[in-house]
């Protein structure tokens, strides 16, 4: 099977066993890999209304066929479950190098099944497989946890690991490989935790067959080629995702003081080239990627060392907070990371406290006698801490801010920054119509990869609101995810502008296949149903409602900045939904009808 | 005439060792590359990367005189007469003459320029 390892790797955690299973090539041929495998695996094998933390919930880490291969960016792997966080489908992408050698040593995914009564973490080297022993790992920090790791089995094994906020299970840890690359969202780490598998060391030495070597070759040669000749590339490899802050308070986006406004005054201390003078000493990539969006930093004010911050974190830890020295955003970030909480959750959940603390919903009887302030980053570090340990308020705060609005009460729902119980992602919407829409129709709540249309309002027009932007949101819903299942970045397609059709010409080189990238675009748009699916099978309410936007997006206008007096109202992003269902061919309530069903291919699996 | 690196640039992608198996062996596989790069991580946090600097010791210690140089004036290992003793390996001080299971003999760089094509960060060079 060329392109692909051909082999599955299923361990069961329960009854401590493992074996490997060829790779069905009609599953490749219909869902290609990567969250394409993981989505057809989550809805065929995970039982309806399994508890996301019980044994019956399964962990899928599905590379894709470009993963590991010389395709520029080709180092991700698609990590998917059950969601504790919000009760429907998760799937988180992380980058590295571990995609990568998961390949090599002959694997293109794991399913993880059941529960280890004790902790444990996968040993794999090449056709070698253990459970073993974490009883000495467990309750220690990520990055400690890779360092020991590394230190005790040897530099080339690449490790996945949670830390404590998973093994407590926060209901939005992460995992964390590579001393700082995560799979972020939707609490994949937490579903490790009840796993209790706190880690995965992996090594592999095989290749990863090729069907026609010299038209790989050549093609591979164009993409980096393309990639080096790109415009944008010096600025991306100077600043990474950084560079995007001050672009993001230029056009009124940066998320601040909990989303109450789009412009952080302070932003110019935050912002990509204040970061690279101040804390950066290493450009550090993922597998095979030209344009290192990794930004590896050393805080001498807190003495850590961390990758990042980037983008997200800046935004939700550092605006969002409204923290202003780049020296305390990127403490922060290593406190998460270490502790093994998702940035944009956490960071989320902090600044609604704090809003809730100053409107005096909340006071220092909830929250352990700590005061709560934006711009405060001794608060900041100390709430990420509680949460961790679910102490006090971070007990309430472990579960997102869904949760703790119905805590607090009041009329805190109102500024819960968060859909279907995610909290949503750096990009203040409210002049964006279909950014917005992009948060809410998102497969796993309200973050902005499947569809990052912002530029698209900025380019059409802002106020818009009209079909041609519920098309966009649909074509970047398939685009971007495409990507997740070929196991590559999209940032070479979107910051670099690598032609796309070049993906399918080298995809075709190397399995043999012939498709246009219009042919994969299908396979998308069928994953895409399938996961939407999986939502109305397993929430019994499932539907439009879930689909709502949070309501600060529609009962309060933008008070200051360059999106001042913007806001979309709910008739209007009603609007946009009913536009984005009927060209999605969806029924008035967001649910895929039979006839798209069948359309997809899905009807054997999905039953309407 | 060798490949230079300038470890500082290095991003640790590791681009350049697929290019070089590829040219190598037409495989797709970073363990049958003739460069090396060490991460330093989580300090000093910094990449380290080993080239073959074509300084002939290989070709100096080889007991049978499998080691010549080829039309761009790189040692090979010519592996119908190694021995694979590892001699060479072991004397290598750059620690770039490499093994891997799938062969009985070591390996190193050809002076082929591919890993070069494709390092984005413009940390390698053959002057």
């Amino acid at each position: 099977m060329y392109g692909y390892a051909g082999r599955i790797l299923r361990v069961n955690l329960t009854d401590g066993t493992t074996k490997t299973e060829p790779y069905d090539p009609e599953l490749a041929r219909r869902f290609l890999g990567g969250r394409g495998f993981s989505a057809y695996i989550l809805y065929t094998e995970v039982p309806q209304g399994a508890d996301p933390l019980g044994p019956d919930n399964k962990v899928i880490i599905s590379t894709g066929p470009l993963s590991g291969t010389l395709v520029p960016g080709a180092g991700k792997t698609d990590i998917t479950t059950k969601s504790p966080q919000t009760g429907g489908y998760a799937s988180a992408s992380v980058g590295g190098l571990i995609c990568a050698e998961l390949k090599y040593a002959g694997y293109d995914a794991i399913i993880f099944e059941g529960t280890s009564k004790h902790p444990v973490y996968l040993f794999i080297d090449d056709d070698k497989v253990e459970i073993r022993d974490a009883s000495d790992l467990w309750g220690k920090g990520s990055l400690t946890v890779e360092e020991e790791l590394k230190k005790d089995l040897g530099e080339a094994f690449q490790i996945a690991t949670i830390g404590p906020a998973g093994e407590k299970l926060v209901s939005y840890a992460c995992i964390t490989h590579d001393f700082g690359r995560q799979a972020g969202r939707g609490g994949v780490g937490t579903v490790l935790g009840a796993k209790k598998l706190k880690a995965i060391a992996v090594r592999g030495t095989k290749s990863i067959p090729i069907a026609d070597v010299d038209a790989f070759r050549q093609k591979a040669r164009t993409m980096f080629k393309a990639c080096m000749e790109s415009d944008a590339l010096e600025v991306w490899q100077k600043y990474g995702t950084a560079g995007v802050t001050t672009w993001a308070n230029e056009i009124g986006a940066f998320p601040t003081r909990n989303f109450q406004t789009g412009f952080f005054e302070q932003h110019e201390s935050l912002s990509g080239e204040v970061m690279r003078e101040a804390i950066v000493i290493t450009d550090k990539a993922c597998f095979a990627c030209p344009c290192p969006c990794g930004k590896y930093s050393h805080s001498k004010k807190h003495n850590v060392f961390v990758e990042g911050p980037e983008y997200e974190t800046t935004a939700l830890l550092g605006g969002n907070c409204a923290l202003a020295d780049i020296e305390d955003v990127a403490y922060a970030n290593y406190l998460c990371d270490e502790l093994g909480l998702d940035t944009i959750s956490a960071g989320n959940c902090i600044a609604f406290a704090i809003e809730c603390f100053e409107r005096g919903i909340i006071s220092t009887t909830d929250t352990g006698g700590l005061e709560l302030a934006f711009g405060d980053p001794q608060a900041v570090f100390a709430l990420i801490k509680k949460i961790a340990a679910r102490e006090d308020i971070g007990d309430v705060l472990a579960y997102g801010v869904k949760h703790a609005a119905e805590v607090f009460g009041g009329d805190s729902a109102d500024f819960a920054i968060q859909v279907k119980g995610m909290e949503m992602s750096g990009y203040e919407s409210r002049n964006a119509p279909s950014m917005l829409l992009s948060y809410m129709t998102c497969d796993v709540g309200a973050h902005h990869n499947r569809s990052w249309a912002i530029t698209y309002d900025i380019q059409v027009g802002r106020d818009d609101i009209s079909a041609d932007k519920a098309a966009k949101v649909i074509e970047l819903q398939h685009i971007r995810p495409l990507f997740d299942c070929l196991g590559a970045c999209r940032l070479q397609w979107v910051e670099l502008n690598l032609n796309l059709d070049y993906y399918a010409q080298i995809l075709q080189a190397l399995t043999g296949e012939e498709r246009s990238w219009d042919d994969l675009l299908k396979i998308s748009e069928r994953i895409w149903n399938l996961t939407r699916a999986y939502w109305a099978r397993e929430v019994e309410d499932f539907g439009r409602a879930w689909d709502s936007p949070p309501p600060r997006t529609w009962k309060e206008k933008v008070p200051t900045g360059p999106t001042q007096g913007s806001s979309i109202s709910w008739e209007d992003n009603q609007k946009l939904l009913d536009m984005y269902y009927e060209q999605r061919g969806w029924d008035k309530n967001g649910i895929p009808t039979h006839a798209k069903l069948t359309e997809m291919d899905l009807t054997d699996i999905v039953i309407s | 005439m060798h490949l230079h690196a300038d470890s500082t640039r290095c991003s640790g992608c590791r681009a350049c060792q697929l290019a070089c198996s590829l040219h190598l062996f037409g495989e797709n596989n970073p363990k049958k590359a003739a460069i090396s790069i060490i991460p330093h991580f989580p300090q000093p946090g910094t990449f380290e990367v080993k080239t073959c600097k074509q300084c002939g010791t290989c070709a100096e210690v080889c007991p049978v005189g499998a080691i010549h140089k080829n039309e761009r004036g790189a040692y090979y290992i010519d592996s119908e007469e190694c021995i694979a003793c590892e001699a060479c390996v072991e004397e290598c001080p750059e620690g770039v003459i490499f093994l891997h299971a799938d062969y009985e003999t070591p390996f190193e760089c050809d002076l082929c320029g591919d890993c070069v094509e494709v390092c984005g960060m413009k940390a390698l060079w053959i002057e």
